[in-house]
This record gives structure tokens, C-alpha cells and sequence, in this order.
């Protein structure tokens, strides 16, 4: 059960019974293509860590884009228009001068097809500490060692952590991708449909996986399907054609959604 | 921090050269115009268009030179534009996969022998040959001079001619052939002209390699440096304008009126590649395709 | 009413035959062009086999390895073979870095504005320069006006510029061929544009960029028109001792002997086209095995 104070106070946190402050906000933000497309349209949102966001709606509506904005991923596109403010604990990361790199750091992204590095696992996992200066031998197996056990895949790699990462099946690639930013240490992780691609098996241990994550970090997934969205959810945003229709516990928004256009598309009237 | 002036740096770098292209295009051009221009200020215009070449009589008509270059590429591109395209077709469009696999290294063998070998056995085998058979003095002629050089343009047109034909979109083909056409009109009404304008870039390219050949040229043509005015002066010796500098070059003395229109000639030839260029990478550009593979 | 069933026949048997033509034609459409790639390929193999034919008697170990004798009438191609292998490598020194930081700028860095573009042609125009040009503009920049004299340094950076624009366009194809899905996540996961390229994107390109390569000092390597100017000598005691030296090199080698030097034993002419062209195919063969092992080992 959890108590939940959503519109006043900010949050609880389910597992500390602490007020809970918000890790990201999106402040009146509006994002416009070069070809004059909007993607979307004065979004506020909150996002709270310990718990898994979950953001869905029909394809092209903005959630991507939306998520993208969290770790400036978005930067790579040329010719775009940020409106509003993007915070990560309070602070600006659209801001000049800020780190992107470092950011990348803190948000890890996780996307809808695994791509691991053409290296062994071992070095699929020390890239990112290594980039980020990480030299020591003890501390990067360690690394290693904890971000695969994390992510469920320790046990059936352990033993040729040297092997390819390509070598792996689909789902224990996604997971190795996984493991790949839980090796950074992050604060938050973004899911951009992460198991699109899997069989339901690979699924149920991803979605597992994100319950035990959510304990130590801020957990923000694009699901692929309304279900999996319903399965993860703790707290679920619907976003329709750039808007933010409607936000809220997973609990009431797929049971006792406030918005037609969310009770629409949840029951599968468009989609 | 530190990482990070480090990765300007590298930037910059690596963006300064891009530049340093631009800047050597810069200096040929602008060292062939220093020493060449150097001409006009020793030899009127009327003297460099005369029709006798002989520098040691101070005589510099550049037309028996110019008029060299045109015939022997011009008949290097009767050899090579129709071989090289019907080449390109077989590859790209009738040949089984097997003797594709074959060719296309085999016509970067070709490309790969270098012009003093080409000119070698002109020299040795083919200009006797024509002096055999079609009663030419002495073998070393402008025909040779055409043979060599188009075989020697062949490959570029051939390779980039295929890629342009390799470019056409299967479904081209399909409907083409769903509508009842066969193969040969298909190759010939569809594919063919939906290439054109790759087509007609490996040719400028390869008549562009044609005016630029020094050495096989050199060893095959004869060096006389007469004017030819017939058709028949396709069986007579002719000197192309590559050759003149190659030969002559080194037995000039330095800032002489010879030496400075050496020079000049090497403008003259800068500046007509550069025009050919000029329209080949214009075509691409219009096109959007890879050039990639032309410089190669 | 009695000839429709001929009327028939006729008309039925006219249009075979139109088939059979037009299927005819085509057959002998294919057969000209095939006939076209033989003619276009039978007389290089002919006269490849003519030179490896004639010129293989004069292979020995002496050939290659010793000193020549008499005016060059007898005896080794040694500093020959040395020269054009010092010009290919002093080639490859200026050549490469430069060359592949182009591509690098080219595939990664570059965006589409006019000064791109402007690169671009310029690249497509290096690659169109007669290589007699080459050699005047280097003699007049790097013999003469940076007073290198005629030299192995001067060769060297007039045949490193003759071939840049080769390295250049194959070593950005093989970069671009890298896909982007690795450039992404090693953004996502913290790494800077370099550290993304030099990591990842390079590693990955350097087979194709090697095959570029290879071709390209393979080109080096046989021309004579930019050498003839800039370092190439025919006949010179010793090896040559610094980069300031001038040398001998087989290709120029082969143009004298040929044109030049009376009473030449043509045994020895065809010898040395032979090693030339041995000298300058194997490099094709390197090439297209480096190629061959890159398509396999991708894992990607």
C-alpha cells in the first residue's frame, strides 16, 4: 500500500516513509522540430525516484521524445527548440555550461533494440567507467561483477566474461545493456521500450529486474504495450500528440481513469 | 575540465585538416600560375598560339601540343566510352555471379598496373604492330598513343559506370520485366538511362584520366611535335601536352622562357581537369550520391 | 471457312517466330557484350602473361638483391627496389595521418555547409590532377622554393598529396559503414565525440581504412611523372643515406632503360617491368585479403 499525497506535498516514499523531494521536472516545456513539427506541448510533469514512471500512449505522441530529454540525447538532432526548463534535483540541465557528458552519466538510457559494443562483455561494462576515468583493476571488476548481478545476468556470464557481447542471446543482450549503464552508477535509468524485441520469457526477467531497481534509483519507462505498462507501473503518464492528457497512480489511472482520451486508449479504442 | 580542452583541441584539429585540402588545391594552382604566369611577360599570346614547337629555337606555338592532347584523347574515348559502358553493363547486369566475383578484382588489377608498364609494352608490342599491320612508320603513333590510353581510362569508367548501374532500384527492374519487357530491353530503355548521369560521370572521369596520362603516352606516341591536321595523322607520331612537360622538363634551365612555359602548360592542364571535374561533381551533387568509389 | 484453321496456323507460327527472334536477339545481345569484356580484359591478361613470360628468366636472386653493374646492362635492381620502398614508406608517413583525419573530419565532425562542400570538390579535384602536374608543382614548391632540392622529402610529399584524395574517400566509406547505433550508446553512456571515435568507430574502421591505404600507396608506388622532378635519379653510386638524398626507384628505372641507355638487354627490360608490376600487385593482394578478413571478423 502506499501513501500517496500526490498533488500538494510531493510523495512519499513507499520503502523510507520519508517525503519524497522529485528527482526531475519539466516545467512548461515545449519541443519543436526544425521542420516546425511540435512534439510537444507545455508538459509539466514530475518524476519521483524509488518507484517505476511509467510514460505510454500511441506511437509518434511525444514519449520518446519526452524521455530523451532527460539525459539530452535529443541534443544530437540538429535544429530543435526546447521551451521551459528540464531540472534534475532542481537544477537546469539545459543550462550552458552544464556537463551533458557527466549527465549521461547520472541518467542511463537503455533502448528498444540491444546494441552491444563490438568488445567482450567485460569491456561492454567498463567502457562507460572508463570514459569516465575509472582506471583502477579491483574497482572496475567490481563494477563488473555487481552491475551483471544487478541486472540477472551474472550467473550465465560469469564464466566467459571475455566472449563477445554479440555472442549473447537477444534478451541477455538487453540485459548486458542494462548491466552496461548500472555500471556507471547512475542516479536514474531511462527504458525506451526495452523488451520490444524479446520473447515473453526475457520480458517477465527485464520487468523483474526493474522492481528490485527501483529501490535505488529513479526507474522512467517508455513500455511497448498498454499491459506492460499496467504490469510495471507505479506511477503512469499518458501522452497523446505532444500533450500530457493525464497523470497519476497506476492503481487509478487503469482502473478509474479521470480522462476519456485515456479510458480510449487503455480499453483499446485507438491506438 | 581538462578533458575537455583536450577534446576541443582535438576537434580543432582534426577541422583545420579539412582545410589543408583546400589549401594544397590552393598551392598547385597557385605555383603553376607563379612560374607559368611568368610566361606572358616573355611571349606574347600570338606567339604561344603558333603552330611550331621547337624551344630550342625559341619557337613556343603551343597548337601542335594542344591539338596532340585533343586527338589522342579523343580517340582514347572512341575506345574506351563504348568498351567501358557495354564492360559495365555485362558486369552489372548479365554476367552470373561467379564471373562477377572474377572481374571486378580483375579490373582493379587492372587499374592498379602502373602507366610506365602500360607504356612499356606499347612500346615493345603494340606500336610494332601497328607498324605491321597498318603500314605506319614506325609504329609510335597517335593510334597507339588512343589504344593505351583507353584501356587505361577503362577501368574507371567501368567501376564507376557499374556502381551507377548497381544503384538503379530492383524495383526498376521488376516492374520493367512484370510488364513483359525481357532482359535486353529492360538493360537498354530502363536501367541504362536511369544511370545516365552516373554513366556520364565515369566517362568525363575517364576522359579526364585520358588528357592527364603521362607516361604511357610518352613511350608510345612518337614526340614529334607536328601539327595533326588529317585523319591520317592518327598513323603519324604527335606529342600530347603531359608528354612535352615530362620529356623536356629536366633539361631546362630554371626561370627560362622555356622552363616558364613548361609551367604554363601545366596550368592549361590544371585548369581543364579542373573544369571537367568541376561538371562531374556538379552532376553528383545534384544526384546526392556517394563519389566514394571515383577517386579509387 | 477452310483456310481460317491455316489463317491460324500462320498467324500462330509468325508469332513464334517473332518470339524466337526477339529471344535470339537477345541471346546475341548478351553474347556482344560478353565479347566486349573479353576484349577488354583478354589483351591485359595477354600482355601481363607476355611480360611475366619474358621477364622471368631474368629473375635471380642477384636481380633483386645486388647492385647494378655496367652502366646498368647487368647485375641488381637493389637500389631501385630500395628507393621506390623508401618513397612508398616516406608516402605513408604524410599521407595517412593526414588522410584519415580528413575522413574522420569528413564522416564525424563535418556538417552540410557550404565549406563541406567546398572540401568535398576540392578532394574530387586532387584526385583529377595530372600526375605530371603533381610533379611540377612539386618541384616548384618542395624543390625549389622550400629548397629541399631534389630529394626523397620532396618526392614523398608530392606523392603523400597525389594520394590523399584515395585515403581520404575509402577510409570515410569505411568509417560511415560503422553504424550508428554504437555512436549512439556511446554517447548515452557518457563518452565524448572523440573518445566515442577513437574507441569505437575508428577500431571498427580500420580494416576498410587499411585496404584504402594499401591501394592507395599501391598507386604511389608506380607512378613516374611526379618523381621525375623530385627525387628520381638513374644511376647513383650508394643508397641513399638521408631523406635529403635523391634515389632511384623502379619505375623510373624502367622508363630509362627502356627509352634511354643503348645495347639494353631486353631480358632485363621485361625483368624489371616484371618486378615492378610483382612489386605492385602483391599490394593488391594484401589489399584484397585485409578486405576479405574485415568482411568476416564484423561483428556487425
Amino acid at each position: 500500500m502506499r501513501r500517496m499525497d500526490e498533488w500538494a506535498n510531493g510523495r512519499m516514499n513507499e520503502f523510507t516513509n520519508e517525503r519524497m523531494t522529485e528527482k526531475f521536472l519539466f516545467d512548461q516545456v515545449s519541443y519543436t522540430y526544425e521542420d516546425g513539427i511540435r512534439a510537444l506541448r507545455d508538459v509539466n510533469l514530475s518524476i519521483y525516484p524509488n518507484e517505476i514512471t511509467t510514460i505510454f500512449g500511441p506511437a509518434g505522441g511525444g514519449k520518446s521524445t519526452l524521455l530523451r530529454l532527460l539525459n539530452r540525447l535529443n541534443d544530437l538532432i540538429p535544429g530543435r527548440r526546447l521551451e521551459g526548463r528540464v531540472l534534475l534535483d532542481g537544477e537546469d540541465i539545459y543550462a550552458s555550461g552544464v556537463d551533458v557528458h557527466a549527465l549521461r552519466r547520472r541518467v542511463g538510457m537503455v533502448f528498444a533494440t540491444p546494441v552491444p559494443l563490438p568488445m567482450s562483455i567485460r569491456q561492454n561494462l567498463t567502457y562507460g567507467p572508463e570514459l569516465a576515468g575509472a582506471r583502477d583493476r579491483a574497482r572496475l571488476d567490481e563494477l563488473v561483477e555487481s552491475s551483471l548481478r544487478a541486472a540477472a545476468l551474472w550467473d550465465e556470464v560469469k564464466d566467459r566474461l571475455d566472449e563477445p557481447g554479440a555472442a549473447l542471446s537477444g534478451g541477455q543482450q538487453q540485459r548486458l545493456c542494462l548491466a552496461r549503464t548500472l555500471a556507471l552508477e547512475p542516479e536514474a535509468i531511462l527504458l525506451d521500450e526495452p523488451t520490444s524485441g524479446l520473447d515473453p520469457i526475457s520480458t517477465a526477467k527485464v520487468e523483474a529486474s526493474l522492481q528490485e531497481l527501483k529501490q535505488r534509483y529513479t526507474v522512467v519507462i517508455v513500455p511497448h504495450s498498454v499491459q506492460q505498462a499496467a504490469r510495471v507501473a507505479d506511477h503512469a503518464v499518458f501522452v497523446l500528440q505532444g500533450e500530457l492528457v493525464e497523470e497519476g497512480s497506476a492503481e487509478q489511472l487503469f482502473t478509474k481513469p479521470r480522462d476519456q482520451r485515456t479510458e480510449d486508449y487503455i480499453t483499446g479504442r485507438f491506438g | 575540465m581538462k578533458n575537455s580542452f583536450y577534446e576541443t583541441l582535438i576537434e580543432r584539429l582534426i577541422r583545420v585538416t579539412g582545410v589543408l585540402v583546400i589549401l594544397f588545391l590552393a598551392l598547385i594552382f597557385l605555383f603553376l600560375l607563379r612560374e607559368g604566369g611568368a610566361t606572358f611577360f616573355e611571349a606574347s599570346l600570338r606567339d604561344l598560339l603558333r603552330t611550331r614547337w621547337y624551344p630550342n629555337e625559341e619557337q613556343f606555338g603551343l597548337l601542335p601540343l594542344v591539338l596532340g592532347s585533343l586527338m589522342v584523347t579523343l580517340g582514347a574515348a572512341v575506345v574506351s566510352l563504348p568498351l567501358g559502358l557495354l564492360t559495365a553493363v555485362f558486369i552489372a547486369e548479365v554476367a552470373p555471379r561467379w564471373v562477377r566475383e572474377i572481374l571486378k578484382p580483375f579490373i582493379e588489377v587492372l587499374a592498379g598496373i602502373p602507366s610506365v608498364v602500360l607504356g612499356f609494352l606499347g612500346m615493345l608490342v603494340i606500336s610494332p604492330l601497328i607498324r605491321e599491320h597498318l603500314g605506319a612508320p614506325t609504329g609510335l603513333t597517335a593510334l597507339s598513343g588512343s589504344v593505351m590510353l583507353g584501356y587505361m581510362a577503362l577501368p574507371t569508367i567501368i567501376s564507376v559506370a557499374e556502381d551507377a548501374l548497381d544503384a538503379v532500384p530492383k524495383s526498376y527492374r521488376d516492374a520493367a520485366l512484370a510488364l513483359g519487357a525481357t532482359r535486353w530491353q529492360t538493360i537498354w530503355r530502363v536501367t541504362v538511362p536511369a544511370a545516365r548521369s552516373g554513366i556520364l560521370t565515369a566517362m568525363m572521369l575517364g576522359i579526364g584520366r585520358a588528357i592527364g596520362e603521362t607516361m604511357a603516352v610518352m613511350m608510345v606516341t612518337g614526340n614529334a611535335a607536328r601539327m595533326p591536321l588529317t585523319l591520317n595523322s592518327f598513323l603519324m607520331p604527335v606529342r600530347t601536352m603531359t608528354a612535352t612537360i615530362a620529356a623536356e622538363m629536366g633539361e631546362v634551365a630554371q626561370g627560362s622562357t622555356h622552363y616558364h612555359v613548361l609551367f604554363a602548360i601545366g596550368l592549361v592542364l590544371f585548369l581543364v581537369t579542373f573544369l571537367i571535374n568541376l561538371i562531374a561533381a556538379w552532376t553528383i551533387f545534384r544526384q546526392g550520391k556517394r563519389y566514394g568509389r571515383l577517386l579509387s | 471457312m477452310d483456310d481460317f484453321p491455316a489463317g491460324e496456323a500462320v498467324r500462330t507460327i509468325i508469332v513464334i517466330a517473332m518470339k524466337i527472334s526477339r529471344q535470339i536477339r537477345q541471346q546475341l545481345g548478351f553474347a556482344l557484350l560478353g565479347i566486349t569484356t573479353v576484349i577488354v580484359v583478354l589483351p591485359i591478361l595477354l600482355l601481363v602473361g607476355y611480360i611475366v613470360a619474358q621477364g622471368a628468366s631474368a629473375i635471380s636472386w642477384d636481380f633483386i638483391a645486388a647492385m647494378p653493374r655496367d652502366g646498368m646492362r647487368a647485375g641488381g635492381l637493389w637500389p631501385a627496389i630500395v628507393g621506390t620502398l623508401l618513397l612508398t614508406l616516406g608516402t605513408a608517413v604524410f599521407a595517412v595521418p593526414v588522410g584519415v583525419a580528413v575522413a574522420v573530419y569528413l564522416a564525424e565532425y563535418a556538417q552540410d555547409t557550404l565549406l563541406t562542400r567546398i572540401i568535398r570538390l576540392a578532394i574530387v579535384n586532387l584526385a583529377g590532377v595530372p600526375s605530371v602536374v603533381y610533379g611540377l608543382f612539386g618541384l616548384g614548391l618542395f624543390v625549389i622554393f622550400l629548397q629541399f632540392g631534389a630529394s626523397i622529402l620532396a618526392g614523398s610529399l608530392t606523392l603523400a598529396i597525389m594520394t590523399l584524395p584515395v585515403i581520404i574517400s575509402t577510409a570515410e566509406e569505411a568509417l560511415r559503414a560503422v553504424p550508428q547505433s554504437f555512436r549512439i550508446v556511446s554517447l548515452s553512456l557518457g563518452g565524448t565525440k572523440w573518445q566515442t571515435v577513437r574507441r569505437v568507430v575508428l577500431p571498427q574502421a580500420l580494416p576498410g581504412v587499411l585496404t584504402g591505404v594499401i591501394l592507395g600507396l599501391e598507386r604511389a608506388a608506380g607512378e613516374t611523372a611526379p618523381i621525375l622532378f623530385t627525387v628520381a635519379a638513374f644511376f647513383l653510386p650508394r643508397l641513399p643515406q638521408s631523406i635529403f638524398d635523391q634515389t632511384m626507384a623502379l619505375p623510373y628505372h624502367l622508363f630509362v632503360i627502356s627509352t634511354q641507355v643503348p645495347g639494353m638487354p631486353v631480358r632485363i627490360q621485361y625483368g624489371t617491368a616484371l618486378v615492378l608490376l610483382i612489386f605492385v600487385l602483391s599490394m593488391n593482394i594484401v589489399a584484397a585479403i585485409t578486405r576479405s578478413r574485415f568482411r568476416a571478423k564484423r561483428q556487425w
